[in-house]
């Protein structure tokens, strides 16, 4: 059953994306990508450099000492969530685990809100009581930033639940890791999505290390796709490195979520370039396998390159983009350094409603 | 104009590292991401990205340079379209002096991290002296649960298991948004039959049969609660609940501070908790004291019907996560309802089950058997013992037992759970911080025995506690 809702799934997008195949290096731009216009490009190309300016800004800003505890870089994962978003419609909702800044930009939550929550400071998005893995925004429907590794899948299923109940047509992203893909509840989690049919997509972002485990080393089933099919959860592997495989693949899985099919997987094959936190000496992978993803894979050159040879924008274009991203990551990094911290009364606020 | 390139830190905690290798040379072009240098310390080793583009102007610390302060200028990058050899020739300023910090938190040896450089800039340093945490006693006065019901009110006998269902029912008629979710709560009409006739008048999309799955099912309440249903999740046992209590504590009850305020959890979590009879240390456990502990739930533990009845429509109508614990032994038991359209009873507040003036005894649940059999026993022997039903564990009713201690001078804890950090070992604390001066004996605990609750009939019952137990250390704090 898994098998014949995938491929109905492939053969409904009309491009077929390559990466389902489960064995073999299936990154980079696949020759029959989904193609994107003019206007797509140039839209995925703004959300993921903002993303990546903004680690940028975060990391150098933690190196300064303005940001504490633990803060975990998207670099690399961009357009994970930036094509997924553009799958999706008003009203679906998105959660995640604790490498939630790009979701919360993707969401379109300020960015200035949230830099000042890296800070820790009473103009964050939680003022300043959650910091980098503890961010929400009802408005944005972006449930969080969860700092345990898995429990957002439940919450996430939760959340779709609560679709199914009010019958109101929306989808439950619900991201995790290839590390999180291993608890026990996410297949607690994936039995009561399909027994019941609730309207969630599973995207695993699979980077390949959990934390500094790579995947070879800790599930004995390493193609996540099919980590679904014991309950009959359609799943496919993705290209996560090229936006067009991740937008075509997010819009088969969200229409079989949305139209009352039950969940879907899709394993988003990405990359991080950053350690899994600040600390991380990433002793774990070689230098030569993180410059060979950032030189052949870069899911932000890729989308470059098209503007620039596809869609004719010129050098000049490119850098007033970069220019407007800068000034953004700017303005926020200046507001979370000299936002006052909390007021001390703030302590005993917000435990019971 | 010409940016300094900072010594970055590698930790919370680092101070200085050494500047390994300088991977760009003076005069080399270097956009956002290039890897620009290879810093380390003792614990690891990093390498230091260019934020932004420009040209490496000058490099001001050269390689294989130790400890070299976090935040140290290390470069220069010329701007764009800027005259490099002015950049380079600019003096760069000195570097912050770092400030005292407070001692590292210890957790963050976890990842490895050593010691933490100030940072660069910390304005407004708030005022470091804790807040008082908002006082919970505002007088020493009892509360009055007589005013609970009107004088004249009908009572009607029920069980607790018939009030529970009634208080489910009724919240379910009133808002939709409510439902029910659990093992066995559907067509087996609940394992302990708690739920019955929910499924017939609600339908299955309202009372949810799930798998055997808590750690997922509490999760999926969770979630849904944060959209703003209002689900009751029954666990057949609260010993269950082991399973989910990372659900219940880092979803549920710490979310809503996380959020600052904006993303709360309007859940009920329910079941029967502690001893039931002769099913071993697995199925016996009492929680309250573990819930109790945490910030950002509330935890209920009523004692009567007609407690159990008022209590749980006000949980379920409450914003916040509830923990509602229940027990096996009392469902059967009958009390006096009153018989009201609407009944309900504040989250928070105690009951004086029994007046006395002579020594208080403070329980809940089905502690409460306990004391108020003992009550009775005392009352032969010329003394006249007070009896306070919690109801509530958290937050804790500290007024009604102190203004009680305050009058009898000598108190008795009374609970099935374990000693060490339990209920008990709480009030003690409290009327210590609240009515030291006022107590003429050392507050005493009757408590579950320090051991896994045993099997076999005969130890089953020394394990738990007894009304000769309480009648002794209530006689003991009399000095009779």
């Amino acid at each position: 059953m898994a098998v014949a809702a995938r491929k109905a799934g492939r053969a409904g997008a009309g491009a077929a994306n390559k990466t389902t195949s489960t064995k073999g290096s299936t990154r980079g731009a696949a020759p029959n990508s989904p193609q994107f216009d003019k206007n797509q490009d140039l839209s995925a190309y703004n959300e993921m450099l903002l993303i990546r300016r903004f680690e940028e800004k975060s990391g150098q800003m933690y190196g300064m000492g303005l940001i504490g505890g633990f803060c975990h870089l998207y670099i690399g994962q961009e357009a994970v969530v930036v094509g997924m978003q553009m799958a999706t419609k008003e009203g679906d909702q998105v959660i995640t685990g604790y490498r939630d800044h790009g979701h919360m930009l993707a969401c379109g939550m300020d960015a200035k809100g949230v830099m000042a929550e890296l800070t820790g400071r009473r103009g964050g998005l939680s003022k300043g009581k959650g910091g980098s893995m503890h961010m929400f925004s009802k408005e944005k429907h972006f449930y969080g930033g969860h700092g345990i590794v898995g429990a957002q899948v439940s919450l996430g299923t939760g959340i779709a639940f609560a679709n199914h109940y009010r019958e109101n047509g929306n989808v439950c992203l619900t991201y995790f890791g290839d590390g999180a893909a291993n608890q026990g509840q996410v297949y607690e989690s994936f039995n009561m999505a399909q027994l019941w049919k609730l309207p969630v997509v599973y995207v695993i972002e699979n980077n390949r290390y959990a934390m500094g485990t790579s995947v070879s080393r800790a599930s004995a089933q390493t193609d996540f796709s099919k980590r679904g099919v014991s309950f009959g959860i359609p799943g496919e592997q993705v290209d996560g490195m090229d936006i067009r495989a991740v937008y075509a693949a997010g819009q088969r899985a969200i229409e079989h979520a949305r139209s009352g099919k039950g969940p879907y997987i899709l394993e988003m094959q990405t990359y991080r370039y950053r350690g899994h936190s600040m600390s991380d000496p990433a002793k774990y992978r070689t230098k030569d396998e993180v410059a060979r993803m950032r030189e052949e894979h870069d899911p932000i050159e890729q989308v470059r390159r098209r503007l620039l040879e596809s869609w004719k924008l010129s050098e000049d274009e490119l850098k007033a983009i970069d220019s407007r991203v800068r000034e953004i990551v700017n303005e926020a990094a200046e507001f979370a350094t000299h936002d006052p911290e909390p007021d001390p009364s703030e302590l005993y606020t917000d435990i019971l409603l | 104009m010409a940016i300094d390139i900072l010594m970055p830190a590698l930790s919370p905690t680092m101070e200085q590292g050494k500047l390994a290798k300088w991977l760009k040379k003076e005069g080399d072009q270097v956009k956002p991401g290039d890897v620009l240098a290879e810093i380390e310390t003792d614990k690891a080793t990093m390498e230091v990205e260019a934020i932004d583009e420009g040209v490496l102007a000058k490099i001001l610390v050269s390689d294989g340079t130790d400890n070299v302060a976090v935040n140290t200028p290390i470069a220069i990058l010329a701007g764009e379209g800027e005259d490099v050899s002015a950049a380079s020739s600019a003096k760069a300023p000195a570097a912050p002096v770092p400030e005292a910090q407070p001692a590292p938190t210890p957790d963050m040896q976890a990842e490895g991290l050593a010691d933490r450089p100030a940072p660069a800039e910390r304005p407004q340093q708030s005022d470091l002296s804790t807040p008082a945490a908002p006082s919970v006693i505002t007088n020493r006065t009892s509360y009055n649960a007589m005013a609970e019901i009107p004088e004249g009110t009908e009572l009607v006998n029920m069980t607790v298991r018939e009030a529970l269902r009634d208080a489910m029912a009724e919240e379910m008629r009133k808002d939709q948004n409510v439902l029910v979710m659990g093992e066995e709560v559907a067509e087996y009409q609940g394992a302990y039959k708690v739920t019955q006739g929910l499924l017939q008048e609600f339908g299955a999309k309202r009372v949810i049969d799930t798998p055997i799955t808590e750690h997922g099912f509490a999760g999926v309440g969770v979630g849904a609660a944060f959209t703003g249903l209002r689900p009751i999740v029954e666990f057949m046992t609260f010993n269950f609940a082991m399973q989910a209590i990372d659900q219940i504590i880092n979803s549920a009850a710490k979310t809503l501070y996380m959020s600052g305020g904006q993303l709360g959890a309007p859940i009920v979590f329910r079941g029967p908790n502690g001893a039931a009879a002769r099913v071993g240390a697995q199925h016996s456990h009492d929680y309250a004291a573990w819930y109790s502990n945490v910030p950002g739930l509330k935890v209920i533990a009523p004692y009567t019907a007609s407690d159990a009845k008022g209590l749980l429509k006000s949980a379920i109508r409450d914003p916040n996560p509830i923990v509602f614990l229940e027990n096996e032994i009392l469902y059967g038991q009958s009390f006096p309802v009153p018989k009201l359209d609407d009944f309900t009873v504040p989250i928070g507040k105690a009951r004086i089950h029994r007046e006395g003036k002579d020594v208080t005894i403070v329980s809940f649940s089905i502690g409460m058997t306990y004391a108020l059999k003992a009550a009775q026993e005392l009352e032969k022997e010329g003394i006249d013992a007070e009896v306070i039903d919690l109801r509530t564990l958290r937050p804790m009713d500290t007024d009604t037992i102190v203004a009680s201690v305050m009058k009898t001078g000598r108190c008795v804890t009374v609970e099935e759970g374990f000693p060490q950090s339990g209920i008990g070992a709480e009030i003690a604390m409290r009327i210590m911080e609240n009515a030291f001066d006022y107590l003429d004996a050392p507050v005493a605990r009757v408590t579950g025995k320090d051991v896994p609750m045993p099997y076999a009939a005969n130890l089953e019952k020394l394990a738990l506690p007894n009304v000769a137990e309480v009648v002794q250390a209530a006689k003991a704090v009399c000095y009779r």
